[in-house]
């Protein structure tokens, strides 16, 4: 370059109007590629920014030659420089003209994702794109009622970047009905229901400070969160601490994370049971139903009553629960109804000594009446507690047959309420390959007089003669 | 007692909603409040959490129960008919009026609304719908809404759901028929498998209809979702992958979501008493990715669990399929396809697309690839590049134990 005039070294400083003014770092900056001005002698400064020494320089762009070609610039560059520039990076222009110089050079740069200009802009990108997210998240609006009466709804909000104009678009586009306005340290937003108005910067105390509905909110927050779930770690990450004094939930945050493992507890406890194996032999099912507790009946002041038979039963047999003689003697069906139920076995053919026969409920509960034990019938939930110790049984007898007596005998079978009209006479299949009858509870034959008596007797014997009938299929 | 406040129902009711563990609102139409139409709210494909709970899970949605009243007795469920917890019951209009009231100061995307079955499954079904109609129809809101359908009822109830909400959901709740007849006495596979294909249908039929008509009526944009419990019952990972995989396949799932059965207050005797591990929910979900987006078939990610079925917890599926098929590796970041190069432990479909673009322009070296991925460490015995080659690493015996996260900091997670 002998021969050449001393090249132009004119420094350049370009001030912009506003920081997230994109358009007038484009308009500069397409000037000063076109005469070929190399990022070095430009400086950027927003308002505000500190125009130090490096910043000076001549005002005046240059003037491009007239047939300098218009810079080029790919689409992606364009998305990605346009939310880059609103960071709040003092040197985010100087990055932004970096690049567009280079792409002149290497149109194709922007893919090669190892460049550490291309990498920061991408970071600047997605640390803007962060900050937008969590402003369309966290802005909080209040209700507060504006002169003529209506509802006028107000937000404070913090965000780290110049996004607040960018995003008026968001609030517009969900809150079109509304009257509302957006307060930040940055600049305002005031939407009417028709026009948007921007405002000077505002200050915390500008907006107002609480709402009723805020109750309800901090209601839904506390109880929506499960406490046997804690992972305090997930929740920072995304909601970290610097919103927590703009969120009205998040003053309960420290209370639920304390209080958590106590409510997990006491879901566990009210949860109420907590066996450890199955027991493995008849004597230790009738140890243990002595000291259970997992249901208010065991607090009653009675007996466990344990089942009896042979081990190997090929029948059993399952009641309801002991009552009041039951209970004395601590032996199932020996009681009133126990007795029925033998002698319609004698009149079926099944002698009740080679049956297996035990209660869905191991323990009597009655109300007592002067000195009397009125039988009470066990609920849905305390059946299917006890469920545990009988299918504990029957996992060591293993009977080919189960005959069930009565609706809670089949509930705490099938772990649900069937109609015993309409279950028994047939087999139900059960997991394990044997099979479930469901026949009407002795006691239930008791109650009853006269015809009535005579019709329930007579489907009663019908019920045990065809279990008779399988267990002698059954049976090799 | 005396007739209950809002806010006690509001405790109770999104109490009870808790154990749902969808809470999602993305991937609908656009739509917003802007210009003629009027109302009130927007959706624009990406859902947005607007807090986060201790538990780590975001609150995108006002997630409630109509009501906690059930005429069911599903083991599982805190809801069921013989469970003791304090009841409670909103109105349609109670909880349209609340979902405004959130969502006015943007707290909330919308309401994802469920409830316990009152009267009959047809009733239940009517009240969800009517809470949507009131939203949409007479406050012209446009925000998301998400149904939870109730498999039992008529058809044209969750067809009708499907007008109004952006999702619609069918809990499989169990994955197994076994579990579910055990566990839910009430429920019925083949009813819940119909109610599915049933919105399926609907929504391809919608779909279609938008191609020839501008003003054909949308269905449910957001497509169909379910939730799966895991813990409850004896099956393993493999049986619960195998069921989504069937389930995405079959009915054109847009997601299934997995619950780790916790303790409930009052559980069932049928239940468990150990409450799984939730890094085993965080391992399907993990796996559901690998299907969704890496391009595993259900059999490969099968083919990650150990001897009994079920998924490694101390590493990652991606990471327990390459050690038991090392043969695949190292690959070459400068030759291997996309499709080998998602087969990488540590290297994320981000990072892929990154490595795809930049070695257009240039050989990749470790270097190269260390910007673009979170943890070298993890990917560099799975590859290699310009100047490194793993040599035997892939053959060592303790590349496990090497590659695992340290012990501690899984208690951390598993707790």
């Amino acid at each position: 370059m002998a021969s050449a005039q001393p090249a132009d070294q004119t420094h350049y400083a370009v001030k912009l109007d506003a920081p997230d003014d994109f358009a007038a770092w484009r308009d500069a900056a397409r000037v000063l590629v076109q005469a070929g001005i190399a990022p070095d002698r430009v400086s950027w400064t927003e308002p505000g920014g500190s125009d130090d020494l490096f910043a000076e320089g001549a005002r005046a762009l240059p003037q491009p030659p007239a047939n300098a070609p218009t810079p080029r610039v790919n689409k992606r560059f364009l998305s990605l420089a346009k939310n880059a520039a609103l960071h709040s990076d003092p040197r985010r222009f100087a990055l932004l003209y970096r690049l567009l110089w280079r792409l002149q050079q290497n149109p194709r740069m922007m893919e090669d994702k190892a460049d550490d200009d291309v990498r920061r802009l991408t970071e600047l990108d997605k640390s803007v794109r962060r900050d937008s997210h969590k402003m369309h998240a966290f802005v909080r609006f209040r209700e507060v009622e504006d002169a003529a009466g209506e509802a006028h709804y107000v937000a404070w909000f913090e965000p780290d970047h110049h996004i607040v104009r960018a995003n008026a678009g968001f609030f517009m586009r969900r809150f079109a009905n509304m009257k509302w306005s957006i307060l930040t340290p940055r600049g305002s937003l005031h939407w009417d229901g028709e026009t948007m108005r921007e405002g000077p910067p505002a200050q915390r105390g500008d907006a107002p400070e609480g709402d009723p509905v805020e109750d309800l909110w901090r209601k839904y927050y506390a109880s929506i969160f499960n406490p046997a779930r804690l992972k305090v770690g997930a929740m920072l990450s995304e909601m970290p601490k610097k919103y927590w004094k703009n969120l009205p939930e998040a003053s309960l945050i420290p209370e639920l994370v304390a209080g958590a493992q106590t409510r997990e507890a006491q879901m566990v406890d009210a949860g109420g049971q907590n066996f450890a194996e199955r027991p493995d032999t008849l004597a230790a099912i009738d140890k243990a139903i002595h000291s259970c507790r997992n249901c208010p009946i065991g607090e009653m002041a009675n007996e466990a009553v344990m089942g009896e038979g042979p081990q190997d039963a090929a029948l059993m047999i399952v009641g309801e629960q002991p009552g009041d003689q039951e209970d004395r003697l601590g032996r199932p069906f020996v009681g009133p109804a126990g007795q029925l139920l033998d002698r319609h076995m004698e009149l079926a053919g099944i002698a009740r000594s080679t049956a297996y026969v035990t209660n869905a409920v191991k323990h009597f509960k009655f109300a007592q009446r002067g000195k009397r034990r009125i039988h009470q019938s066990p609920t849905a939930k305390e059946i299917d507690t006890c469920r545990w110790w009988m299918e504990s049984e029957r996992a060591i007898v293993k009977p080919k047959l189960v005959l069930a007596l009565g609706a809670s005998a089949a509930r705490a079978m099938l772990g649900k309420t069937v109609s015993i009209t309409k279950a028994r006479g047939e087999p139900i299949p059960l997991d394990d390959g044997s099979e479930l009858w469901i026949t009407a509870h002795p006691s239930y034959l008791l109650r009853l007089d006269g015809d009535a008596r005579l019709k329930q007797e007579k489907l009663f014997d019908a019920d045990l003669a065809a279990v008779q009938e399988r267990l002698q299929e059954l049976i090799p | 007692m005396g007739a209950q406040t809002t806010i006690e129902k509001l405790e109770i009711l999104a109490d009870a909603a808790k154990y749902d563990a969808s809470c999602a609102s993305s991937g609908t139409s656009k739509r917003s409040s802007l210009g003629k139409g009027g109302g009130i709210g927007s959706t624009e494909g990406m859902g947005i959490c607007h807090a986060y709970a201790p538990d780590g899970r975001c609150i995108s949605l006002l997630k409630v129960l109509l009501t906690n009243h059930c005429i069911f007795d599903c083991h599982y469920c805190i809801n069921r008919k013989s469970s003791n917890v304090r009841r409670a019951r909103f109105t349609p209009q109670e909880v349209a009026d609340l979902t405004l009231s959130f969502y006015r100061r943007n707290y909330i995307e919308g309401l994802f609304l469920s409830s316990g079955i009152i009267k009959s499954s047809n009733h239940t079904m009517e009240q969800l719908v009517e809470t949507a109609r009131i939203l949409r129809e007479e406050h012209e809101f446009r925000g998301y809404i998400h149904l939870k359908t109730i498999p039992e009822a008529d058809p044209q109830l969750v067809h009708l759901a499907g007008l109004y909400a952006d999702r619609v959901s069918i809990n499989v709740e169990l994955p197994t028929d076994a579990g579910l007849t055990r566990l839910a006495p009430d429920k019925d596979a083949k009813q819940i498998e119909g109610a599915m294909k049933g919105v399926k249908a609907s929504i391809r039929q919608a779909k279609d209809e938008k191609k020839r008509f501008k003003h054909a009526p949308r269905f449910a944009p957001a497509g169909q979702s379910t939730q799966m419990i895991v813990g409850a019952d004896k099956a393993s990972d493999a049986d619960i992958v195998g069921k989504a995989s069937r389930l995405y396949d079959g009915f054109g799932l847009r997601r299934v979501y997995y619950s780790a059965f916790s303790p409930i207050p009052d559980a069932s005797a049928v239940l468990p008493l150990k409450r799984p591990p939730l890094i085993r929910e965080h391992r399907l979900y993990q796996s559901d990715w690998l299907m969704r987006f890496y391009g595993y078939r259900a059999s490969e990610v099968m083919q990650a669990t150990d001897d009994d079925g079920n998924l490694p917890l101390d590493i990652d599926p991606k990471l327990a399929w390459a050690l038991k098929f090392r043969g695949q590796f190292p690959l070459d970041v400068n030759r291997a396809s996309k499709e080998e190069l998602l087969r990488v432990p540590g290297l994320g479909v981000k990072a892929v697309g990154q490595i795809l673009a930049s070695r257009r322009h240039r050989t990749l070296r470790l270097d190269d690839v260390a910007k673009l991925t979170v943890s070298i460490a993890k990917v560099r015995p799975f590859i290699c590049t310009a100047d490194w080659r793993p040599l035997t690493l892939t053959d060592r015996a303790d590349l496990r134990a090497l590659l695992a996260p340290r012990q501690e900091q899984l208690e951390l997670f598993a707790a």
